[in-house]
């Protein structure tokens, strides 16, 4: 096992007692429970970690939370080896036996042949994919799938996710984003008024940066133990709930909340929360930002923030000899951490004699402080890197007339560019943000914000630990205030915020865009980096601000500044600063790009939840679907319902099972589960008068005990479902809807009733699953029936054609329909849902003299194509009328009104052209079309051409013995018998011949047995 | 996701609901005497305004009942909910409002019963 070369003797919040052993890229290495694979890496000395995505540069880890661009990896288990790709190193906590490895450089991040990209670079500016590869336009197919395996990111696993997610719904009236001081000393507040608080916290530990040496007391106690004690005290209390390891994700309207838990319980690996708040309070801290100066991705370049939290939370030291390089007095701060850790230190900084308390504390501890200095240039080689420090000019634009370089050797530089609130959620609420010359960037701006949203701390611009706490506290208790919780135990709560020390008199920052090199941006060997993740440039931005791609949003989409899974947290500002220098104008002026959900990669599997496999979407199965199980039912997906498809027999396939459940129902018997169905049962006094206007027949003169086929048309004249409609009494109807309209057709009669009739007394009851339904058809389906043991009344000879009897089957008490979809004689039985299985097995039983059979859906498809019934949804599909499928007949000539009737005289249905419903006859007997296969009318017609219409059904019918098809062909009525031509996708053009689509007993002798 | 007041249930999350489309499109009374234009108006014009639109929802998870929306199309804030018939909420901007709207029910005697 090897030595841990950077970790420090003590200090950290790693636990030492647990040594955790790893590989990365095959090489073991040894970390502590309690490291991430960021700080795991940075102890071992690991360097060049990964390769960029364009260039293929060497890039090592620059950060220690969710801004890191670089230390993307794809992580295995050590159990089952199961590979996550796409993992933030620095938000990855260390797991015994994890192999972790890059995800781009080839044969390895140390030697890239890739890297050959980048000594080219002058020739792959932004836009360059664009510019180059887009004509021919279609060959961008080709070379786009080159592009994407040349880019850095991972490939997706193809194994199933074996670990455990789940999804949790919560309610707070106050939900804090943060747990540092802010987020604190705002949960502290809003508990302590009585509001129901939940406050998440993305690190495993409470109190944020305070955790990474803050200096400094909060009520007479370190800050660091104060920020335990207060989280530990909240947890006790009943109304706030701590999440650490909560990442909040995405804020959505009416204060909606996203936040992905990691590890919430044993077993499970991830938890989606979705928390609805009252009021939220957004402390989500700040991130530092680089400064581009040339040079600045190579390996060993640091955020100097996270040098100096690497050295707190995990006791690593990433170097010997470090430069910090800054424009602001934070970097000072960690320049002493270093100093303090053992690091040789000096500090560059940018702005000309700060005279301040840590410039001070730095110059006691004698660490050489280069001010009014930049690094005009840095090379590496190995692990050294030769920084150029340079004199700058007054306003740091450019180096200083005749100034001098230096040249020193660092194994870390560390920059700190000023601190970028974390305005994301604030800003993904909707809330407007400010620019704030203050600290560079732009902060929350309260007054414009649409849900109660709040933000405090340094998220907030606010950066010293007494402001954090002050704001954080007074949030907090606005919020809790608003949500209806008022402090009662404390008088003049406002006055009563946690007290820090007032900190120590800050050396105003400076802001420049880019620090100047020894060659001017975009040449030379030094490129001035400002998204690592995406290796844009400052050369690139101002490319694209020449080229007319000045708004912030068209720069970020012609250079990928901001995308890729950091989602620009580290260069956005700078991003656009330069844009805004490009252009002349303020950053203000310019304006920033949509902050969008999510905060950091969210998993598919916390997106999934539990529902996947048999939770993944219910189902719906009949009464009898226990029988097709144990019967050879292959099923089909219909709406959430499984119903069969066919039953295979011993030695069938699919064809041949549907082919003798045909014959069977032609010739003898067939049985179908037709339970499915829509049900609705309408009843009231006006229930008659309501039919009539939702149907297009006429319901009013139906006598009781009789039924009717029955259509309904949208407002627009198509046509939109059918079914039997069945006059129980005189105020009660039972109408029947397809499977798939059964929910909808339930919503459109609501509709109509509750927002156009309220007055018309009328109730709809949804009673599909309330009866079971068998389609019992065939010659002999009466017989079958008979021996079931039916009442006489359901055998009777006068049970004519559409007609309806209650009465019972094998002892069932039924309601049956003389219908049929089939052409045959049949009989559709409803009987309460308990008895479904029953008179199933019954009527099997009694049928066996007569080979019944049962059949699913192809069958019925096929029995019903022959006999040329349309099913709504399949040979319609909203841009039909009753006369396009020829069923004019069913269109009341006597009603003043129908829903849909004004449409169908509107010009448009009038007009000639209209594709109109026919059947084809194939030339080729044994072939069928291919349903949704385009008519032409000529063979060799060359496409694009104009179809003549297109194939809505198509089978191979056994009764007929040929294939036939249902069609929608322009003007088709009139052209029986022309041939037409269906183009399909490998070339043929298989010849069909227009026909009547009622292909199986044209006078309709068969239904009457 | 939207908190939509149901006026017979309460909050509840968008989840629960299905959307309709504009509210208060009325159905003429004699559509056979419009002309063509004017059916098509009726059949197919929307508002779809940028800000304050008043929308049909069903609660479809819930009482099933239909009901209107007032909300902004920019913001999604929502200004109320009002039954069918009922009266429209007032404007409040930068207020959730979740006070009840006055609760009157559609009569087809005084107000034809459409909304």
């Amino acid at each position: 096992m090897t030595i841990q070369p950077h970790r420090l003797a003590e200090g950290g919040l790693v636990n030492r007692e647990r040594p955790l052993s790893f590989s990365f890229n095959g090489a073991r290495m040894l970390g502590y429970e309690g490291d991430t694979v960021a700080s795991a890496l940075l102890a071992n000395g690991a360097r060049i970690v990964s390769r960029s995505f364009k260039y293929h540069r060497a890039r090592g880890i620059y950060g220690i939370g969710p801004e890191e661009p670089n230390a993307i990896f794809t992580v295995a288990d050590a159990v089952g080896g199961r590979r996550t790709p796409n993992m933030r190193a620095t938000l990855t906590p260390l797991a015994e036996g994890m192999q972790i490895f890059s995800q781009c450089g080839w044969p390895s991040p140390r030697f890239d042949i890739g890297a050959l990209a980048g000594t080219v670079s002058r020739m792959l500016p932004a836009g360059f994919y664009y510019k180059t590869f887009m004509r021919p336009a279609r060959l961008w197919m080709f070379y786009e799938k080159l592009i994407r395996r040349a880019a850095s990111f991972a490939r997706a696993p193809d194994e199933l996710d074996s670990d455990d997610y789940d999804h949790r719904y919560m309610h707070a009236d106050v939900a804090i984003v943060g747990g540092g001081p802010a987020g604190l000393a705002a949960a502290l507040a809003a508990a302590e008024s009585g509001a129901r608080v939940a406050v998440m916290e993305m690190r495993p530990h409470w109190g944020g940066d305070l955790t990474d040496g803050a200096n400094g007391e909060i009520e007479g106690k370190p800050a660091a133990e104060w920020a335990r004690a207060v989280a530990k005290k909240l947890s006790q209390t009943k109304n706030a709930e701590m999440l650490l390891q909560t990442t909040a994700q995405g804020y959505f309207d009416c204060n909606y909340l996203t936040a992905v838990q990691e590890s919430p319980a044993p077993g499970l690996r991830q938890r989606l929360l979705k928390i609805r708040a009252k009021e939220v309070v957004v402390c989500a801290g700040a991130i530092e930002r680089p400064l581009v100066f040339a040079g600045n991705d190579l390996p060993g370049v640091m955020s100097a923030s996270a040098v100096r939290a690497y050295i707190h939370r995990y006791g690593v030291l990433c170097g010997r000899r470090i430069l910090f390089l800054t424009n602001n007095d934070s970097a000072c701060e960690a320049a002493l951490a270093a100093a303090d850790a053992g690091a040789s230190v000096d500090v560059a900084d940018i702005r000309h004699h700060p005279e301040g308390h840590w410039q001070l504390r730095l110059q006691d501890r004698g660490v050489s402080y280069y001010s009014g200095c930049g690094v005009a240039g840095l090379l590496r080689t190995a692990n050294i890197l030769a920084a150029r420090l340079a004199k700058l000019a007054p306003d740091a634009s450019a180096l200083a007339a005749g100034g001098e370089f230096r040249e020193h050797a660092y194994d870390i530089v560390a920059v700190s560019g000023g601190w970028t609130p974390t305005v994301h959620l604030f800003s993904q609420s909707r809330g407007k943000l400010k620019w704030d010359s203050k600290c560079g960037a732009f902060v929350p701006d309260e007054s414009h914000c649409i849900n109660p949203c709040a933000a405090a701390g340094a998220a907030s611009g606010v950066f010293s630990l007494s402001g954090c706490l002050k704001s954080g506290w007074e949030a907090g208790l606005r919020a809790a205030q608003k949500a209806g919780c008022e402090n009662k135990t404390k008088t003049n709560a406002r006055d009563k915020a946690p007290k820090a020390a007032a900190p120590p008199a800050e050396y105003p920052p400076q802001f420049v865009p880019l620090l100047p090199a020894t060659h001017p941006v975009g040449r030379g060997p030094g490129k001035h980096f400002v998204d690592f993740m995406n290796d844009v440039t400052a050369a690139d931005i101002q490319l694209a601000e020449r080229e007319g791609y000045r708004s912030a949003e068209h720069m970020k989409r012609y250079t990928a500044a901001g995308f890729g899974t950091d989602q620009g947290k580290t260069g956005n500002i700078n991003a656009l600063v330069l844009l805004a220098q490009a252009r002349g104008i303020s950053p203000a002026e310019a304006g920033h790009t949509t902050y969008r959900p999510q905060y950091t990669p969210v998993s598919f599997g916390a997106v999934t939840g539990s529902d996947r496999r048999e939770l993944f979407s219910p189902e719906r199965g009949t009464p009898m679907h226990s029988w097709h199980l144990a019967h050879g039912a292959v099923f089909e997906d219909v709406g959430d319902w499984k119903r069969p498809y066919c039953f295979l027999r011993e030695g069938e396939d699919a064809a041949e099972a549907v082919r003798c459940e045909c014959i069977a129902a032609r010739s003898g018997a067939g049985i179908m589960d037709a339970t499915t169905l829509g049900k609705i049962d309408v009843q009231g006094p006006d229930a008659a008068a309501f039919l009539d206007i939702v149907y297009t027949n006429n319901i009013s003169s139906l006598q009781p005990g009789r039924a009717r086929y029955g259509m309904m048309l949208r407002e627009t004249g198509m046509i939109y479902d059918d079914g039997v409609c069945a006059r129980l009494g005189e105020n009660r109807f039972h109408i029947t809807t397809s499977t798939g309209h059964a929910a909808g057709v339930m919503n459109w009669l609501e509709e109509w009733l509750q927002t156009e009739w309220p007055n018309m007394r009328v109730f709809c009851t949804s009673v599909t699953e309330q009866w079971a339904v068998v389609a019992l058809a065939g010659p002999k389906a009466r017989e079958v029936l008979k021996k079931a043991g039916a009442s006489e009344n359901l055998t009777a000879e006068d049970f004519g054609f559409m007609h309806i009897r209650e009465g019972t089957v094998a002892g069932a008490p039924a309601r049956v329909f003389r219908v049929s979809f089939s052409g045959e004689l049949a009989l559709e039985i409803n009987v309460p849902a308990r008895y479904g299985l029953h008179i199933w097995r019954a009527l099997i039983a009694a049928g066996r003299e007569h080979n019944i059979r049962p059949y699913g859906t192809e069958t019925m498809r096929v029995l019903r194509a022959e006999k040329g019934y349309i099913i709504a949804g399949q040979d319609t599909d909203g841009t039909v009328t009753p006369a396009d499928m020829n069923l004019g007949w069913m269109i009341s000539k006597t009603k003043k009104d129908f829903i849909g009737k004004r449409s169908l005289s509107r010009p448009d249905m009038l007009r000639a052209g209209r594709f109109q419903f026919v059947g084809l006859l194939t030339a080729e007997k044994e072939k069928p079309l291919p349903e949704g296969a385009y008519l032409l009318r000529e063979k060799r017609a060359r496409l694009p051409a104009d179809a003549e219409g297109y194939v809505t059904s198509s089978y191979k019918s056994a009764t007929m013995e040929r294939a036939i098809a249902l069609a929608m062909v322009k003007d088709g009525f009139a052209r029986g018998g022309e041939t037409l031509y269906a183009a399909l996708p490998n070339g043929e053009r298989p010849a069909a011949t227009i026909a009547d689509p009622v292909f199986y007993d044209k006078e309709g002798a068969r239904r009457d047995g | 996701m939207l908190l939509i007041e149901c006026p017979h249930c309460g909050g509840r999350a968008q989840t629960e609901f299905a959307y309709f489309g504009e509210a208060h499109i009325v159905r003429p009374e004699e559509p056979g005497a419009l002309s063509d234009a004017e059916w098509a108006e009726y059949l197919f014009l929307r508002k779809n305004p940028k800000g304050v639109h008043c929308e049909r929802w069903m609660h479809a998870h819930g009482c099933r009942r239909f009901f209107n929306v007032m909300r902004d199309t920019v913001s999604g804030e929502i200004f109320g909910s009002y039954p069918i018939g009922g009266e429209k909420p007032k404007v409040a901007r930068g207020k959730k409002t979740t006070a009840k709207t006055e609760t009157k029910t559609a009569n087809a005697k005084t107000e034809g019963g459409r909304e």
